[in-house]
């Protein structure tokens, strides 16, 4: 499983904060998304975090 | 037979929009009826007579939202205006976040997403508690029958907005009147442009203020002093700005909190688990959000190529409605789409909008609500509706959907 964000797309929405906090995180600087972990123990959170980024901001590779 | 069959669908103008809601809690009836016959139809803007599109399932919405050849700019002539707003004064506006396009929008946007951060919306979890506490204590020692609206849900967005951006309270009630006037229909033209040019006025003020006394404290305080090293804003800029912050923050958590609760208090059940597990509220608010679909048909495009949208041709120039109100029932993709259901699995809604546009205070809605609704229903136990739901006065003239009173007593 490969978990992946693209900062340049990020709009900082929070939404993957709000629904997976354990793996996502927004940094102090510019507010856009950073990854805590690598996602393997929240993959029910992650892929709900990758429906529902409004920018498609996140990937998620589970090959 | 020469006569033109004036009863075919085919031969009737499109229908009126806005179209109107029976009930604060239930979106316009034709919503259903689009989705399930026509999705992507057009209607006839009531305050201008224009044709536009609409669109009503889910996944359309969000194509329309995310396609990047879509204009937000409401200047073009071709934008679905429901604001009835004089051209001139329309064309002399400075244009907010909302209307600004790539890749203006994302230098502007970027100014204030490190300030609405989940985590830093969490950190203003103390100072929103003693908000809210000092309203809930006012309202006990009023004793009941209260108005929640002006009582609770008017006071303290406007509080936590103008302490986030740095207002003196002493200017809420203005603020306010500008506010509303602007999202409002039944109001002339001539009123909405004065609205919008005192409101520019004040902020005008304000945003000199803080280029005067630099401060740290606030968020226009930061986003000035930001400027000064950065240059990215000019002064004019960070007064749209700030003008898009505030009319965006207030009736909108208004309405949320008095439908909200209206809402809560018509489903004693599951207002009962909450109140035993607040764990619930977070996916309380969730449902909440969709079901009540406020802004209702808020985020509007234009086009600026030819596209297809559920095998419609929309040509380059046309407007499109995207009614989130009815994307948020779409039974394709919820089930019951109707009821209330705060056990309802946190799915993908359209209350905060798709795409680059989405809502950039969704953070401060979701701290905000918690506190609000947990607060209230913990230390007004018994809270009811003191008038049958059927006489709630809901707003009928207004783009943000709402009440004109929630009447509550204990």
């Amino acid at each position: 499983m490969a978990l992946s964000v693209h900062r340049e797309r990020c709009i900082g929405s929070g939404t993957c904060v709000f629904t997976a906090p354990d793996v996502f995180a927004q940094d102090e600087e510019e507010g856009l998304v950073t990854l805590l972990t690598d996602g393997t123990d929240h993959v029910p959170a992650v892929r709900s975090a990758v429906e529902r980024c409004p920018v498609a901001a996140i990937s998620l590779d589970e090959d | 037979m020469t006569e033109i069959d004036t009863s075919s669908p085919l031969r009737q103008d499109p229908p009126q929009f806005p179209m109107e809601r029976k009930c604060p809690f239930q979106p316009p009836a034709e919503y259903a009826v689009m989705r399930a016959e026509e999705p992507v139809s057009k209607v006839t803007l009531s305050v201008s007579g224009k044709e536009m599109w609409a669109v009503s399932r889910q996944e359309h919405v969000r194509q329309v939202l995310t396609d990047p050849t879509m204009s937000s700019n409401f200047k073009h002539p071709g934008y679905p205006l429901q604001v009835p707003v004089p051209d001139d004064i329309l064309q002399a506006m400075e244009l907010p976040l909302v209307a600004m396009d790539p890749p203006v929008h994302g230098r502007h946007r970027r100014e204030i997403i490190p300030e609405f951060t989940l985590k830093r919306m969490q950190a203003l979890t103390p100072r929103i508690q003693e908000i809210v506490d000092q309203h809930v204590d006012a309202i006990l020692a009023k004793g009941g029958p209260v108005d929640l609206l002006t009582e609770l849900a008017i006071p303290v967005p406007s509080l936590v907005l103008c302490e986030l951006l740095g207002v003196p309270a002493g200017d809420i009630p203005e603020f306010r009147d500008f506010a509303e006037t602007t999202v409002r229909s039944d109001v002339t033209p001539q009123e909405v442009g004065m609205a919008i040019h005192q409101m520019d006025v004040y902020l005008d003020k304000l945003v000199t203020s803080k280029e005067e006394s630099p401060t740290e404290d606030d968020l226009l305080g930061r986003v000035v002093l930001k400027n000064k090293e950065e240059g990215n804003l000019n002064h004019r800029e960070i007064v749209a700005l700030a003008r898009m912050l505030i009319s965006g923050g207030f009736d909108t958590l208004t309405n949320m909190i008095v439908l909200g609760v209206a809402a809560l208090l018509e489903h004693p059940d599951q207002l009962a688990q909450m109140k035993a597990d607040p764990e619930l509220t977070r996916n309380a608010i969730e449902e909440l959000l969709r079901f009540l679909s406020i802004a209702d048909s808020a985020p509007s495009r234009v086009a600026t190529q030819d596209l297809e949208v559920g095998g419609v041709k929309i040509k380059a120039g046309e407007g499109i409605i995207n009614l989130t109100a009815s994307a948020n029932r779409d039974e394709t993709v919820f089930e019951n789409a109707d009821q209330l259901d705060i056990f309802r699995e946190i799915g993908l809604h359209s209350a905060f909008g798709h795409g680059v546009h989405q809502c950039p205070g969704a953070s401060l809605v979701r701290v905000e609500l918690k506190i609000v609704y947990d607060t209230l229903f913990a230390r007004i136990p018994n809270l009811r509706l003191a008038v049958p739901a059927s006489e709630l006065p809901f707003k009928r003239a207004t783009l943000i959907q709402g009440l004109d009173a929630l009447p509550v007593t204990w």
